[in-house]
């Protein structure tokens, strides 16, 4: 289970960039997640809650949006998203092994109320 | 007050994997191939990797660090091949990160090696996410384990440069059938590169040997042209 080492990664970095921020509480951490970035979605919730607690994230929400996997389709010179495996393209039916999309794991943004300075 | 939204977009593990790009620059600038070992437990990492150290030996300046839980008792067998070899023990972390194998490294010389292994902790999962500056991912499946594997895991199998599929002296009590595995690798990660080994037997031995070194090759073209 990795899950508590990404998300102390997770509330590490956060909490790095709420910094400059000042005042302003963490409401919310927004995260990419991919199909196959090998996280499991209920082991995180619960380890970002473990992981936040007694931080500047103590109390935020996980907000999670899940990203499906995308393969480049050699033939249809084209990225196509992928139901599952095996991994093929949805249109011409052509397996294709490069996945360009789906391995996310990111911090996309943080959600943030009360005093602090603006954005940078 | 309505909450503002800050954009951040960084990598959750991007830590790891800046640690991992100068492990790679580190390398590649000491001009030693770097091969990590991926599989569950008890597949035959250890066993695979001693014998791969003692058939190199004689043509490569190899080494190898093993990660484990707890216990060195891996890599008292390693060096029984008689190549320098480091531990990492983990604790309780499930896999290595670049973090580790940097420390583990230290000051090491590594222009004095032609060939290092990076073996980890026997796991499918976790390992998958951390960089470990490593040119070439071998994962292991062994004839015992299930030819669905990939399926079940497809996370591990998808980010493999090479699987070997070990134990293979037991392929026929355990029911293990070839074709079935290399669907479900295939199912995960079209045209991966499959070899099939038994060290007991010596069986694909060989064929592995020559993989790695085709795959270190073609690692180290890509890197001049980079």
């Amino acid at each position: 289970m990795h899950e508590l080492s990404i998300a102390m990664s997770l509330v590490e970095l956060a909490a790095e960039r709420a910094g400059p921020l000042g005042g302003a509480r963490v409401e919310a951490v927004h995260l990419r997640l991919g199909a196959l970035a090998g996280v499991v979605e209920d082991a995180l919730r619960f380890s970002f809650d473990v992981a936040s607690r007694g931080t500047p994230l103590d109390g935020a929400r996980l907000v999670i949006e899940h990203v499906p996997v995308a393969v480049f389709c050699g033939r249809c010179r084209d990225a196509r998203v992928v139901e599952g495996f095996p991994l093929r393209c949805p249109v011409c039916g052509e397996p294709a092994a490069d996945v360009v999309r789906g391995r996310e794991l990111e911090l996309t943004a943080l959600e943030v109320s009360g005093d602090g300075p603006t954005d940078r | 007050m309505v909450p503002r939204i800050v954009e951040v977009r960084q990598a959750v593990l991007t830590k790891n994997d800046a640690l991992a790009r100068d492990l790679r620059r580190r390398f590649g600038a000491a001009g030693v191939g770097v091969v990590s070992l991926v599989s569950s437990p008890g597949a035959g990492k250890t066993a695979l990797l001693c014998e791969t150290l003692r058939r190199l030996r004689a043509r490569y300046r190899v080494a190898a660090l093993v990660g484990d839980l707890a216990t060195d008792h891996d890599a008292a067998r390693l060096r029984e091949s008689g190549a320098p070899v480091r531990q990492i023990t983990t604790g309780t972390v499930c896999h290595l990160d670049a973090e580790m194998v940097a420390r583990a490294l230290g000051d090491w010389d590594l222009s004095a090696l032609d060939l290092l292994f990076l073996e980890n902790v026997g796991n499918l999962v976790c390992p998958a996410s951390y960089d470990l500056g490593e040119d070439l991912r071998a994962v292991l499946l062994s004839v015992t384990e299930g030819e669905d594997k990939p399926q079940k895991y497809p996370t591990i199998f998808s980010t493999a440069d090479l699987v070997v599929v070990t134990k293979l002296d037991l392929a026929g009590p355990a029911g293990y059938d070839d074709v079935l595995a290399r669907q479900a690798l295939h199912a995960v990660r079209p045209g991966l590169d499959v070899v099939r080994v038994s060290v007991r037997t010596g069986e694909g031995m060989a064929e592995w040997l020559a993989r790695l070194e085709a795959g270190l090759a073609r690692k180290r073209s890509a890197r001049c042209r980079a």
